[in-house]
């Protein structure tokens, strides 16, 4: 198995992982964008507060200011469709299997065996936008696996059918 | 020295003697803290009058700490019920905290010079749940060693009864003095040594004689030239630091055994002034980890960790203490003992592991160079930028000396990955700086993390990791080859990643001898393309085959 690959190109033959099968809900384009927006503005804001006022360097500030918002903007116009386009779930009766970033994209795998754990977290942004995301720990200290960006009631009707099979799923969690 | 019977509902005290060593041991730093300021007072009064001032506080200290200790003692009562270990403690606010007995996977004793010289130790109860905060766990402080040592039995035989394993009692490892050389080239030579410089400065400095100590060295120092004077300071420094390691080294170690209890608990003794006993349950062990720290890899030697659940985090400031099985040792005795805890025939951290492609090493020699010749470029611009050609030479001198460095340390980096199946172990090694065997039981496998980077997947490389409940709750295995790990991740963990992986042309893959370029082809990159159309085929192969 191993001899052969790195001859071969990586389209022939070779084991791959398939997307999750869902999507998450479209509103979290539009949420992306506005949290984007926000930690934009943040920054953006003290550094023109403080450019306005500080005399001689604040042109600097300034300019720095103008940097982060060209910045911050792009990637509010560019990541959230990427972001959209990665991110993917999906809970079979066996695992919860979960795809998540852009330039360094994540997949991560959970037995139902092993969860500990199923929360539902609504943040104010995210009932603007009526989403929430769901998290789901196991008994690793780094094996979490948070979806995002779920229409609200899917979420919590997710958070339901995962503690129900949990429960009915025998094992430990260690 | 049995607690004091059962005078409410089994309701027992911790040993009164805990008021003396709490006494003493505020008149030790009263002592410490004393001196100083003796000193200090002594220059805007008399001595009598300056000594007779650090005595009062001295005894208001002690006295404080030591009634403050007498109400902690009255007010602190602990029972070992046939379900629970309770504490009760707290003055205002009676804090009560309760462990349910099966629970209770770890009873760790551990006593200080003082507590031994009484006869006492401490006994720490935990149930190893990664609930943070010390929630998890009681801390008898103290009782005396009889009570100690009853209630490790107890607690921990109690449940090893059930267990019922063919237990192999015995002896795994015991301390071979000649270790002790090890011990000045581990990492804690270097600290002790900068430690040692720091404390002459501050004590010189608290006798108002810094000026005298800095010139003594200047003086012995004056004939030879500044290079050679720094090389001899360092020096110096270092032998300050191996003499420390070394009696670092004994205080921790002394007297080590590693044994295997009966119903399959492995029990840890050591320490020459503070005694410690730390007991790990085999059916927390999820494997071994077998570090090779760069100074002690030099000499061939490896030292040997528990990978477990519910150890105690960070009580003493340093994890990995609690964790080790084995300080360094030769290579061939950490083998054995690796296969003695696991109860192998032979070690799988000795398993020959899966080369990583070149781009893992490709990858490596690129972040060292971009590491060594980032000062040197730095350097470059400034000589520039102020013409001048000091910066210069010193771009030349850490080009000659980084660079190769930094080479040979990414070298070394991608020898070491690794990784393999071995039995019942998934083993990986990664790490130049700290090399890490970590060899993890299959089923201790709790999930999957894939990364890829946009670089990594160019390279067509991607790193897996395994969480797992113990240890670190995560091990790596770096810049492997994309494919075969996924492959080698499916067979590690039967039916786990299965339903998700896609084999095409494999036989069993939905596009059958179609290949790769139906399903798959817009699967990776162009993540949106197809997201409903495949897949089904797998996932139902999945189901069926396995079920874990």
């Amino acid at each position: 198995m191993t001899g052969d690959l790195p001859v071969e190109g990586p389209e022939e033959g070779a084991v791959r992982l398939r997307p999750p099968r869902n999507r998450l809900n479209a509103r979290a384009v539009p949420w992306w964008r506005a949290r984007c927006l926000l930690t934009t503005a943040a920054p953006v804001a003290v550094l023109a507060a403080l450019g306005a006022f500080a005399g001689p360097a604040g042109t600097w500030l300034r300019y720095a200011a103008a940097a982060v918002a060209v910045l911050g903007l792009a990637g509010t116009a560019l990541l959230p469709a990427w972001w959209y386009r990665v991110h993917r779930w999906e809970v079979t009766d066996e695992a919860v299997y979960l795809r998540t970033g852009a330039l360094w994209q994540e997949w991560r795998i959970a037995p139902m065996s092993r969860i500990q754990t199923v929360d539902t977290l609504r943040g104010p942004l995210e009932q603007l936008f009526r989403l929430a995301s769901v998290t789901v720990t196991t008994a690793s200290a780094k094996g979490a696996l948070r979806i995002e960006g779920l229409d609200h009631e899917a979420a919590a009707a997710l958070a339901e059918r995962l503690t129900r099979i949990t429960q009915a799923t025998p094992g430990d969690a260690t | 020295m049995k607690a004091a019977g059962a005078p409410d509902g089994g309701w027992q005290r911790l040993d009164p003697r805990t008021v003396l060593v709490t006494a003493a041991v505020m008149g030790g730093v009263a002592g410490g803290a004393g001196l100083p300021v003796l000193l200090g007072l002594a220059g805007s009064m008399p001595w009598w009058q300056a000594l007779g001032w650090v005595l009062a506080g001295a005894l208001v200290l002690v006295a404080g700490a030591a009634g403050a200790d007498w109400l902690r003692w009255r007010r602190t009562r602990y029972r070992i019920g046939a379900e629970r270990a309770e504490l009760r403690t707290g003055l205002l606010l009676v804090k009560r905290r309760s462990l349910a007995r099966e629970r209770i996977r770890t009873v760790d004793l551990t006593a200080s010079v003082l507590l031994r010289i009484l006869g006492l130790v401490k006994v720490r109860i935990g149930t190893g749940e990664h609930t943070g905060g010390g929630e998890s766990t009681l801390e008898l402080d103290p009782v005396s060693r009889a009570e100690g040592e009853r209630l490790r039995r107890e607690l921990l035989a109690g449940r090893s009864a059930r267990v019922a394993q063919a237990a192999r009692e015995g002896l795994l490892a015991a301390l071979d003095p000649r270790w002790i050389r090890y011990a000045p080239v581990s990492f804690v030579a270097p600290l002790l040594g900068g430690a040692a410089v720091g404390a002459v400065m501050q004590l010189s400095q608290w006798f108002g004689v810094q000026a005298e100590v800095v010139g003594w060295v200047g003086e012995r120092l004056l004939d030879t030239p500044l290079l050679w004077a720094a090389v001899v300071l360092a020096g110096l420094a270092l032998a300050a630091g191996a003499v420390g390691a070394l009696g670092l080294w004994l205080e921790m170690w002394f007297g080590y055994r590693l044994e295997r209890e009966r119903g399959g608990t492995l029990r840890l003794r050591r320490g020459l002034l503070t005694s410690r006993s730390l007991s790990i349950e085999e059916r927390r062990l999820r494997g071994v980890e077998l570090v090779e720290p760069l100074g002690v890899r030099l000499c061939g030697a490896a030292r040997v960790d528990a990978v477990a659940t519910g150890l105690v985090k960070d009580d003493e400031g340093r994890n990995s203490a609690h964790r080790t099985l084995l300080p360094p040792a030769p290579g061939p005795v950490a083998g054995a003992v690796v296969a003695r805890v696991l109860r192998e025939p032979v070690p799988p951290t000795g398993t020959p592991l899966i080369p990583h492609p070149r781009a893992a090493r490709t990858r490596r020699l690129r972040w060292a160079l971009t590491a060594a010749l980032a000062p040197v470029l730095l350097l470059v611009a400034l000589g520039l930028f102020l013409a001048d050609v000091l910066p210069l030479y010193a771009a030349a001198v850490c080009g000659a000396l980084f660079v190769p460095l930094s080479v040979l340390l990414a070298l070394d980096a991608y020898r070491a990955l690794g990784h393999a199946l071995d039995g019942d172990y998934l083993v990986a090694r990664s790490g130049t700086v700290r090399r890490a065997t970590v060899a993890l039981r299959r089923g201790g496998v709790i999930g999957w993390t894939l990364k890829q980077s946009w670089f990594q997947r160019r390279a067509g490389v991607l790193t897996l990791t395994a969480t797992t409940a113990a240890g670190d709750g995560a091990y790596p295995v770096y810049d492997a080859d994309a494919h075969e790990i996924l492959d080698f991740a499916a067979r590690a963990v039967p039916g786990l990643l299965e339903p998700f992986l896609e084999r095409p042309g494999g036989g069993e893959g939905p596009g059958g001898g179609g290949g790769g370029e139906g399903p798959a082809g817009g699967e990776r990159r162009g993540g949106d393309g197809a997201q409903e159309g495949h897949g089904g085929g797998d996932r139902r192969r999945g189901d069926g085959a396995y079920g874990t």
